[in-house]
């Protein structure tokens, strides 16, 4: 049968959101001098000695691991800018703007990049603040759910993969029960049991 | 913004810079998230899959430079490569899961590859074929079929169908107006706007899903 164990398919592994966040542009400063790659996802270089080049996170990694660059943090890594959006999430009930996938990001370049960020450990610590801050408003929203649609701005890759399995099942209980009071299922025969089949199809939905 | 009859990438696209700065990788990548998040499966991407297959072709026929150009290249082409087999492995977990059901719906059917309608195929024969030889054959006449519950049965009820009522979390790529949902969920939703999370229920955005202006997240 095919492969991985996963029985929700609909569930990105956090692994599979770190790969996705690896094709984020970073700014690095090489120091070798290499001529263009042509990768099928796209073009990079030519590479010269402390030139800044924009590259994909994953190649910037993979260069700074074999140490031919530097990794310059991008702007909304600088101090300033977290002491701000940390002090932004905590006054309003709204979330910050932030990269999509500011977590993918700050974690990795804490792993592979430490020499390359000014004060790494001031950083570091707001960058977890915020991440509290932000997935405790997560929680308290988890409490506002209505069966409609829920909408979210500025919300980050990673805290809506941790939520996702279970505000769709939620969302999906609330939309039934919503559902179940104003079209009666007509079809059931009496001697039917009531199943609790995730997968078994509903009869006779009238549209509304 | 490909998704439709398998024509590849339409020419009435809305973003032009999009359309040119749009890698296949890029695309691809979408392909295989939105695949990952739907309930059912959605249509081939074969043309996105036969220009890959080119590229893995040429790129593997690198001719020898310094071991970390090559390693580098070989990065890439591992990671189109895991996007590729992840995507056909989701959609092949799909089929199997919904095996009866996609064989009798020809929407289902024609979404599916030639290669993967073969598999379905042979798929839905032996697992009737399991069925019947441990258990149907040993049951009453009127209890036998694999499809139906019963003889009384006036539809397929054995057969696990996917829940289009599940939600899904999306993001629009631009705004987009109640006329771009089906009439009969217009006061479901009205709305949407760019690039704001939403979690909505699946059949809802299924057909602007197909017209490529929503991307799954």
């Amino acid at each position: 049968m095919a492969g991985q164990s996963c029985s929700q398919l609909s569930l990105f592994t956090p692994d599979e959101v770190e790969f996705m966040a690896e094709d984020e542009l970073v700014e690095i400063v090489p120091n070798l001098r290499m001529d263009s790659l042509n990768f099928i996802c796209g073009d990079y270089g030519p590479f010269y000695p402390q030139i800044a080049i924009q590259v994909p996170l994953w190649l910037a990694l993979a260069l700074k691991k074999r140490g031919k660059c530097t990794i310059r943090p991008p702007q909304w890594m600088s101090i300033d800018n977290l002491t701000q959006v940390l002090e932004g999430e905590r006054e309003s009930h709204a979330f910050q703007s932030l990269p999509f996938h500011y977590v993918e990001i700050s974690r990795l370049l804490f792993d592979h990049a430490r020499d390359d960020i000014p004060e790494i450990y001031m950083v570091r610590s707001l960058v977890e603040d915020i991440r509290d801050v932000r997935f405790h408003k997560v929680e308290t929203n988890l409490e506002n759910f209505t069966a409609s649609a829920v909408t979210w701005k500025n919300m980050a890759a990673m805290e809506v993969n941790i939520i996702r399995a279970f505000s769709g099942r939620a969302l999906q209980a609330f939309y039934r029960h919503e559902n179940e009071q104003l079209i009666p299922d007509l079809d059931r025969t009496q001697d039917r049991q009531p199943q609790n089949l995730n997968d078994r199809p509903r009869r006779n939905l009238r549209p509304r | 913004m490909d998704s439709g009859t398998g024509e590849g990438s339409t020419s009435f696209t809305d973003d032009y810079e999009t359309f040119i700065s749009t890698t296949d990788v890029d695309l691809l990548k979408r392909a295989w998230r939105n695949e990952k998040a739907a309930p059912e499966i959605l249509q081939y991407e074969a043309a996105l899959r036969s220009s890959l297959q080119e590229q893995n072709v040429e790129a593997s026929e690198a001719d020898g430079e310094d071991p970390l150009t090559m390693s580098l290249y070989q990065m890439d082409l591992d990671r189109t490569q895991f996007l590729l087999r992840s995507y056909l492995r989701v959609r092949l977990q799909k089929i199997e899961k919904y095996i009866f059901h996609i064989l009798k719906t020809d929407e289902s059917l024609n979404r599916l590859s030639d290669e993967e309608q073969t598999f379905a195929a042979s798929c839905g024969d032996d697992l009737r074929a399991h069925l019947k030889e441990t258990v149907l054959s040993k049951l009453p006449t009127d209890y036998n079929s694999e499809l139906k519950q019963s003889a009384a049965s006036e539809e397929d009820d054995m057969v696990p169908a996917p829940r289009l009522d599940s939600f899904v979390i999306c993001k629009a790529r631009q705004y987009i107006s109640g006329l771009d949902f089906e009439p009969e969920y217009s006061h479901e939703i009205t709305e949407m706007e760019r690039d704001l999370l939403t979690f909505v229920c699946y059949k809802f955005i299924k057909k602007p899903l197909e017209n490529g202006k929503i991307d799954l997240v």
